[in-house]
């Protein structure tokens, strides 16, 4: 039964991808080319491309891509409801617990010491995002390699969120179509 | 607040538009969330929001999901929990589906390539806005420990790229502890 299969199969993903993003890259290589025949090894580094280039988690985008391609709507339905099960019912459990529990001493000993560490990891993303747009995913930064344009748009876009309040995702929009005509005028 | 339904339809909503246009890691979809609940709507206090991402990062599975869900739940429970997480998958879902078809002229097409790397320097900027806010905000409450936790931790997940699953871990040992000590001499005052 393919749809079970596929079901389990990212119900798996889904429950032992801690971190998200890079991190669930092997497991879901495991599953998809090395226990299953659902993709090949190109095809898959053609579904992380994808992933990179589409909004959305990898793994509900692998859910999506390879459900369509071996079981139709139905496959891609089955398949990104096993990846996000195992998250509904872990993190409603703590959710419940957070707001039961939230008042008490001890447990707000351990949010508030969360907290700092919480800000910083958002802070390191931000930072591994800017040198991934500045210096390419090679990121060998060097001064010749850095691509100006993209750090005066960052400049203007801290600006508009800061000073002007923009809407953040116009911002980001902006942001693009900045670039694509920067690369016109450029050549 | 308003209406529940009002709520549900605008959480709905919201996360369908944050989750069609994040680019980027679950990261950056946090901070549009904190940017959309906590500046826009005033649903969430900022406090709060570093500790549902908290709760969405100790659990399994991808960051937008989880966030999505705590933050659902938090505003109108299960159903809320449900309005988003609806929200959340269906972009990806609609968009993968389509460019699945017409993959290769969508990855060699150069308009969308530079669309691309100039909406990453924009994410960049709104992750760098997020985080001099909750930054100040640390800083402001001017208590030595946690600044120095959030120095010590951003230099360990930036510059080491240590797990972000141990930082939280070792986070709410200290958390423990501290709550541990304070509980020990405030008995200690009692007797």
């Amino acid at each position: 039964m393919i749809y079970l299969e596929l079901f389990l199969s990212f119900l798996q993903m889904g429950l032992f991808g801690f971190g998200g993003g890079y991190a669930v890259l092997p497991l879901i290589k495991e599953q998809v080319v090395i226990q299953h025949p659902w993709l090949t090894m190109s095809e898959f580094t053609d579904l992380i491309t994808i992933s990179q280039m589409t909004p959305g988690p990898i793994v509900v985008n692998s859910a999506t891509f390879i459900g369509l391609r071996i079981a139709g709507v139905g496959g891609a339905f089955v398949a990104t409801a096993g990846s996000i099960l195992p998250s509904c019912i872990i993190v409603t459990m703590i959710a419940k617990l957070y707001l039961k529990y939230r008042s008490l001493n001890l447990f707000q000993s351990v949010l508030m010491t969360l907290r700092p560490c919480i800000v910083a990891m958002i802070a390191s993303a931000g930072i591994s995002i800017l040198i991934t747009a500045f210096w390419g995913n090679d990121a060998v930064i060097t001064l010749a390699g850095t691509k100006w344009s993209l750090i005066v748009i960052f400049g203007l876009c801290v600006f508009l969120l800061q000073k002007k309040h923009m809407n953040p995702i116009q911002v980001m929009l902006l942001a693009g179509i900045l670039k694509v005509l920067v690369s016109f005028i450029g050549g | 607040m308003e209406s529940r339904n009002k709520v549900l339809l605008k959480l709905f909503l919201s996360t369908l538009y944050l989750s069609a246009f994040t680019f980027g890691g679950g990261y950056v979809i946090v901070s549009l969330m904190k940017k959309k609940f906590v500046d826009e709507c005033g649903w969430i206090k900022e406090e709060e929001m570093l500790d549902l991402i908290a709760i969405a990062q100790s659990a399994p599975g991808p960051m937008a999901v989880n966030g999505a869900i705590v933050v659902g739940y938090k505003l109108a429970g299960l159903t809320g929990a449900l309005v988003s997480i609806l929200g959340t998958i269906l972009p990806p879902f609609i968009i993968i589906s389509i460019v699945s078809v017409c993959y290769e002229a969508f990855r060699d097409n150069y308009f969308v390539s530079q669309m691309l790397e100039g909406m990453q320097a924009g994410v960049g900027a709104v992750i760098t806005c997020v985080t001099y806010e909750m930054g100040a905000g640390i800083v402001h409450g001017k208590n030595r420990l946690s600044i120095t936790i959030m120095l010590v931790s951003f230099v360990l997940s930036a510059f080491l790229q240590i797990n972000v699953v141990y930082l939280i871990l070792a986070g709410g040992f200290i958390g423990l502890i501290r709550g541990l000590i304070k509980k020990r001499r405030h008995g200690d005052d009692l007797s």
